[in-house]
């Protein structure tokens, strides 16, 4: 692209962002509180015993959408493995006689000590977060996240060698599966029990004393999404290292 | 309109996703921009906090701060692996 096309494009942007920035200034969020929020707000515990009505309204109250948001992350992932896995093997004829470049920087003992013991809480935050979905903040998606920054530690701290050992791939396609079918599985136990699809057919649990089982099938959904998000994360990041790192001649 | 202090704070985390985005816009180099773009999603997931959306937070803080730039730069590393070997190959040709 040109210069003055490029500045052009960047001043119908920048004008844009004035005057959106202006009206946000002007209708600032927590004066008006919609109608859907506020029903929200005073339904999610006494109807489903959650605490976090954000959780309530992803796992419980829209939870078909979710279900969609959770395959879009599994086909992506998918998607992204089927398109390297080609490109790695194509090459894999053609490394033969390739050079291979610098080599990576040895950890220090100082990065080393940290990240792996930084792994353990990282893990431990994790599950908790996946657990406590119903209860503050987080839940599958968030804990999941996290989750997967594990095995990232240890490939920081440790070798990729290290890093493909505790991430065996078919081990983790699997357990991809697993997490993405448990969730739509969940929805079907809803049906079984003569009610629609996904509906919360679980025990709620005690409304005034909530643990990590109140709230019936979200934590169930919960699980199976940290699962299939955590499973789905570490594919790909270890399909994108091995990519980078695979021929290079250290690990 | 009324500025007490939780405006204030919205509006300043907004200002600088709004700085922050436009500086990983006018930067250059594909390396110092993914630093960049990882800055940049750290105050999304302040300006998320902020806003009092602390489950998005919390995902963007992994997604965008850590997840995102990382695969930039492993595809970035991979490019220049490329370049490399290609001109290597070209000085062979050269010499030979």
């Amino acid at each position: 692209m040109k210069y003055p096309l490029r500045l052009g494009l960047f001043l119908v942007g920048a004008i844009g962002l004035a005057i959106l920035y202006g009206l946000a200034i002007a209708r600032m969020p927590g004066e008006h509180e919609s109608l859907y929020g506020r029903l929200i707000n005073q339904l999610s515990q006494p109807q489903q015993h959650i605490r976090d009505a954000v959780t309530a309204v992803n796992f419980d109250y829209r939870g078909f959408d979710t279900l969609g948001e959770e395959f879009i992350l599994f086909i992506s992932v998918t998607g992204a493995i089927v398109l390297l896995r080609e490109t790695y093997e194509k090459k894999k004829e053609e490394q033969m006689d390739a050079i291979t470049p610098g080599r990576a920087v040895s950890q220090t003992d100082a990065v080393r000590t940290w990240t792996l013991a930084l792994t353990g809480p990282t893990v431990v935050f994790g599950v908790y977060i996946v657990i406590h979905g119903q209860l503050t903040p987080g839940g599958g998606f968030q804990g999941g996240v996290v989750l997967a920054t594990a095995p990232l530690l240890i490939y920081l701290g440790e070798s990729f060698e290290v890093f493909k050992r505790v991430t065996s791939t078919p081990l983790i396609e699997i357990t991809e599966a697993i997490g993405a079918g448990g969730y739509a599985i969940i929805g079907i136990i809803g049906w079984l029990a003569g009610s629609w699809f996904l509906q919360n057919v679980f025990p709620l649990g005690d409304q005034n004393n909530p643990s990590v089982f109140t709230g019936g099938t979200v934590p169930a959904i919960n699980l199976a999404t940290g699962i299939e998000v955590t499973a789905g994360f570490t594919l790909l990041l270890s399909a994108f290292l091995q990519q980078t790192l695979a021929d290079r001649g250290d690990s | 309109m009324s500025f007490d202090v939780n405006t204030i704070l919205q509006l300043s985390v907004l200002a600088l996703v709004a700085v922050a985005g436009t500086l990983v816009v006018l930067t250059r180099d594909p390396f110092s921009q993914t630093i960049g773009l990882s800055f940049f999603g750290l105050m999304l997931a302040l300006m998320f906090f902020i806003l009092q959306a602390p489950d998005v937070a919390l995902s963007q803080i992994v997604v965008g701060a850590v997840a995102l730039p990382l695969m930039v730069l492993l595809a970035l590393a991979r490019i220049r692996r490329q370049e490399f070997r290609r001109e290597q190959k070209k000085g062979q040709e050269e010499k030979s």
